[in-house]
């Protein structure tokens, strides 16, 4: 299941904008093969730091290694290692499903008979086959969300940073969704995921939850749950996030 | 390299899926370069006469005749009040007052010496300028006849005439469709190619799917060679087409080496597309893209030496243009395509133009961050 | 009408949001007037020629003098033959040669009549006509000289006055023509972009299905820019008052009020154009790609219209610009008032009637 070899490693990173400090000097590690929940609040400074993991914005200080590199000066070994599904819908709209797979997979250096293999077998686990040679701008946003999620493993990276793929999505996708992120970790990639549904952090295997920019939990759900005293990670959030300034309560 | 073949892929598709874009790329420079160099002609013709005429003698009769007679003069109406025919200045009904003294040819016959009031409406300066001119000939000639008709030939000598031979060359005729054509081309040509890219990148900026992007391992110089060589191709497209119009509408066909002009069209394609590339890496909306775009063109347009020539342009609009890669397209446009010039007349265009390229997508290519 | 006021503060939240765009909008309409003011002229001026003197007389130094000591012409050199011409027309590095033939002065004198070669660039008609016609007033205030020396009977002295612009200056037709030309194409481009804009985030179809009326919501959009293009007409008009010396001679008042009229003209238009679109990038190829060209073409102040084909003239009659250019003229250079111009508001008004109806009536199909 998971072995104690931290794929990402991050002490005190800390990311400021102007006086606003979005994320405050935060210190966790994430271990290969399993899957690591980041939670927190809307605001709280979970995208801030998945995108300075993924070598998407230069950290004010701290240190952190993605995979062995170094945040700040392997970002592009970083990329070639990982793989990124952002909140923000960002496959081509205008491009078919077959087409998006492709180009993405093209730009990680698949080969010709690697894409079409690992294409044919992506569009049948995800049952689009009658779909394939669609504008994925048409497709409901569930499908869109798991092909995003799909495209991102493509390549087989060590590690896939997920931010918030379940948004807006119903409950039966979402248990889908989870399944297949399930199926990702037993074939050994590591996920890196932020969510803001507390519930989604029971399928985790460890959690850290952020408020304000720090993070002032990790561990496992059940380890968290038992230490605040808590019956749900609901619950354990509430606590945590009662005196929060930035966020939605 | 097989990035950029997937790269190339994709614009393509996203292109073609576009419709409207498409048929605004293609359409809209053809339709615009079959109607509008027929509109341009700075010719001074169709001046419209006001004529106050106080005499109503057989002389003022014939001068009139002799200005309307010429061409360039368009008789509006007589009025008999200089302020009438003011009035009418004023409401641009009329461009030019000729006001003839009462007892005209009578006092000129007498005294041997007569004046005419002329008032000219010297908003275009210009054509102020050369209307007047071109009156003061008229006049002048009708003198000759008045002094011939009145005097016996021995009594003066006749005045000595210098006799202006016009030759002009390039253009005999003077057709101001040969002039404009090319040039229009040329800012259509501009117009395509740094609309199209300064929006492109910035779509992506704004639509997200530049992060997609910016997380691969993909080489910056290959995202944007891949964003050039699509609209760089189009371009091109777009070029062929303006000379297959200019050629079929208005029988204009190049006179020097066409391959120096595809040349130089093909770097000024780098230059103007590394120009459009370049905005869109500092702007984060489609609609700061394009106003910025909008002004740059602007200046581009209006001071490319098309409209108006860059020699009368003061010291400082004058380095402006050296700067302005549109004011190189129409020259090197005019001077193949009506002087017959080859590779070596373009030579310094196009070592200026090439600057421009390696310049400008440098600073793009150096300026687009995947990492924020 | 409550409601109206909260979508117009809204929208005026979001201008002046994106502090960029502001600036843009704001400093870019100054930038241009100062450019275009001072540097586009449609005089030509520092002229490169060349002079060839065969005859070295005392008339043919006397006319080259008056010809250097203008300031249309530059002498590039006195010495060429006809291939080093042919070369240097060809490259671009002359405009003009003038040739005086052996016996200039002496055929002058014996015989009256004396020939003067003109040979110019013609790729450019415009400066090849006006280059030769300025060599042509000079001979001719040279002929003038010689004839008041032989003291000719009946003379006719035409007196010429020059209006509104005695100096002959280029601002005067261009700040009028470019105030129209700028103020056109960023009314439009504004409304036409911000509308799609929120027609392809989709935050339109929220607004569009709360409960105001879907035609207020629109009209809210063009409020902020209205005042945005009416401080952009002051700054124009300050510019070219203080800087480029072109006074305001009429009203200042009319001609704002005018400029009013005009930027709803183009503020509707902008909106027909943001319905008909839709997305911004073909609202903008279609606002700044299709009007570009044609308005500085069919406005008037680049080219005459009278000189274009009739079907052209009845196109620029549909430009809006070409009207504003006229009003703007009428008040600014030629002082005039309401009675001058009211043809021109009235259609100008009549213009913005028609593209609001029109506007009105795509937008219901849209709703449907």
């Amino acid at each position: 299941m998971t072995s104690l070899e931290p794929v990402i490693k991050t002490e005190k990173l800390t990311k400021r904008f102007g006086d606003f400090i979005a994320t405050n000097e935060i210190t966790f590690e994430v271990y290969k093969g399993e899957i690591f929940g980041f939670l927190g609040a809307n605001g709280a400074g979970k995208t801030t730091a998945m995108r300075m993991l993924c070598g998407l914005s230069r950290p004010t200080s701290g240190k952190a290694t993605v995979a062995g590199f170094d945040v700040y000066r392997q970002t592009e070994q970083i990329k070639r290692h990982i793989g990124y599904m952002s909140q923000k819908f960002s496959l081509y709209e205008d491009l078919t499903v077959l087409e998006n797979i492709r180009f993405f997979g093209g730009i990680y250096g698949l080969n010709n008979q690697q894409l079409r293999v690992k294409s044919d077998g992506l569009i049948e686990r995800l049952g689009l086959q009658s779909e394939a040679k669609k504008l994925v701008g048409d497709l409901p946003l569930g499908w869109k969300q798991k092909l995003a999620f799909s495209v991102s493993i493509l390549h087989e990276p060590d590690i896939v940073f997920l931010d918030e793929p379940t948004g807006g999505v119903d409950p039966v996708t979402r248990r889908q969704f989870w399944a297949m992120i399930y199926e990702a970790a037993s074939r050994g990639i590591t996920l890196f995921v932020t969510t803001h549904y507390m519930d989604e952090a029971e399928y985790c295997h460890r959690i850290s939850i952020m408020v304000d920019g720090r993070i002032e939990a990790l561990g496992t759900p059940a380890g968290l749950k038992t230490k605040l005293k808590e019956p749900s990670m609901d619950g354990v959030f509430y606590q945590l996030a009662r005196g929060a300034k930035r966020g939605d309560s | 390299m097989r990035t950029i073949r997937f790269l190339l892929q994709k614009e393509f598709r996203q292109i073609f899926r576009n419709r409207a874009i498409l048929m605004l790329i293609l359409v809209m420079p053809v339709i615009q370069l079959t109607i509008l160099p027929l509109a341009a002609d700075y010719e001074i013709k169709n001046i419209n006469l006001s004529v106050v005429d106080h005499d109503h003698s057989p002389y003022s009769r014939q001068l009139i005749s002799k200005i309307t007679a010429s061409g360039y003069f368009k008789l509006q109406g007589y009025h008999t009040s200089p302020n009438a025919a003011y009035r009418l200045i004023e409401q641009d009904r009329a461009d030019l007052i000729l006001e003839i003294p009462p007892g005209f040819e009578r006092n000129l016959v007498r005294d041997g010496e007569q004046s005419l009031f002329v008032a000219i409406n010297a908003i275009n300066g210009m054509k102020a300028g050369l209307g007047g001119a071109y009156l003061a000939d008229i006049i002048s000639d009708y003198n000759h006849d008045i002094r011939v008709a009145l005097s016996h030939p021995p009594r003066f000598s006749a005045a000595p005439f210098i006799e202006v031979v016009p030759k002009n060359r390039f253009n005999p005729m003077l057709n101001y469709r040969f002039f404009m054509v090319p040039g229009i081309l040329a800012i259509l040509l501009t117009m395509v190619g740094g609309f199209l890219s300064a929006l492109n990148i910035v779509k992506e900026k704004e639509v997200g799917t530049i992060e997609q992007i910016n997380v691969t391992p993909i080489k910056k110089h290959h995202f944007i060679l891949g964003k050039l060589i699509p609209f760089w191709i189009l371009g091109n497209i777009v070029f062929t087409l303006g000379l297959l119009v200019s050629w079929v509408i208005y029988g204009i066909f190049p006179a020097g080496n066409i391959a120096a002009m595809y040349g130089f069209v093909c770097v000024y394609l780098l230059a103007v597309l590394g120009f459009g590339l370049l905005i869109s890496t500092y702007t984060d909306t489609q609609q700061q893209a394009m106003f910025i775009m909008f002004f740059f063109m602007m200046v581009f347009i209006l001071m490319g030496g098309l409209f108006t020539s860059i020699e009368s342009m003061p010291g400082w609009a004058r380095a402006i243009s050296a700067l302005n890669p549109v004011s190189y397209l129409v020259e090197v446009m005019r001077m193949v395509v009506l002087k017959g010039s080859g590779w070596a007349a373009i030579l310094p265009h196009l070592g200026a133009i090439f600057g421009f390229a390696v310049i400008l997508n440098s600073w793009a290519i150096w300026n687009y961050r995947k990492t924020a | 009408m409550n409601q109206f006021a909260i979508f117009i503060k809204k929208e005026f939240f979001h201008v002046l949001r994106d502090r960029r765009t502001l600036l843009i909008l704001v400093g870019m309409p100054i930038a241009q007037i100062l450019i275009f003011g001072f540097a586009l002229t449609n005089e030509v001026k520092n002229a490169r020629i060349v002079v060839v003197d065969h005859a070295k007389d005392n008339a043919s130094r006397s006319i080259i003098n008056r010809i250097a000591a203008s300031n249309y012409f530059e002498i590039q050199a006195d010495v060429m033959d006809r291939d080093g011409m042919e070369t240097a027309f060809r490259a671009g590095d002359i405009k003009l040669a003038l040739v005086f033939p052996p016996s200039f002065e002496d055929n002058l004198a014996h015989q009256n009549h004396a020939q003067l070669q003109v040979i110019a660039d013609a790729s450019d008609p415009n400066s090849a006509t006006t280059l030769t016609n300025y060599v042509s007033s000079i001979i001719r205030d040279y002929q003038t000289e010689l004839n008041e020396q032989a003291a000719l009977p009946y003379q006719i002295a035409p007196q010429i006055r020059m209006l509104y612009n005695p100096l002959l200056k280029g601002a005067p037709n261009f700040v009028p023509g470019v105030m129209a030309l700028v103020l056109m194409l960023v009314s439009v481009m504004m409304t036409a972009i911000s509308i799609v804009r929120e027609k392809e985030t989709g935050t339109m179809e929220v607004l569009l299905v709360s409960p105001f009326k879907p035609a207020w919501v629109i009209l809210s959009k063009a409020v902020p820019y209205l005042l945005l293009s009416l401080i952009n007409v002051l700054s124009i008009v300050l510019m070219s008052v203080f800087v480029l010396q072109v006074p305001v001679k009429g009203s200042w008042l009319l001609l704002f009020a005018e400029s009013t009229l005009f930027i709803i003209t183009c503020l509707t238009l902008g909106i027909f154009i943001s319905i008909k679109t839709k997305t911004q990038q073909v609202a903008m190829l279609v606002s700044l790609m299709g009007m570009l060209l044609p308005t500085v073409m069919f406005s008037g102040f680049m080219f005459p219209i009278a000189n274009m084909p009739v079907f052209l003239q009845w196109i620029s009659n549909i430009v809006p610009a070409k009207w504003f250019y006229i009003i703007v003229k009428s008040i600014m250079i030629k002082g005039v008032g309401i009675e001058g111009i009211w043809k021109e508001t009235v259609i100008l008004c009549g213009i913005t009637l028609l593209l609001f109806i029109v506007s009105l009536k795509s937008f219901k199909i849209r709703l449907q």
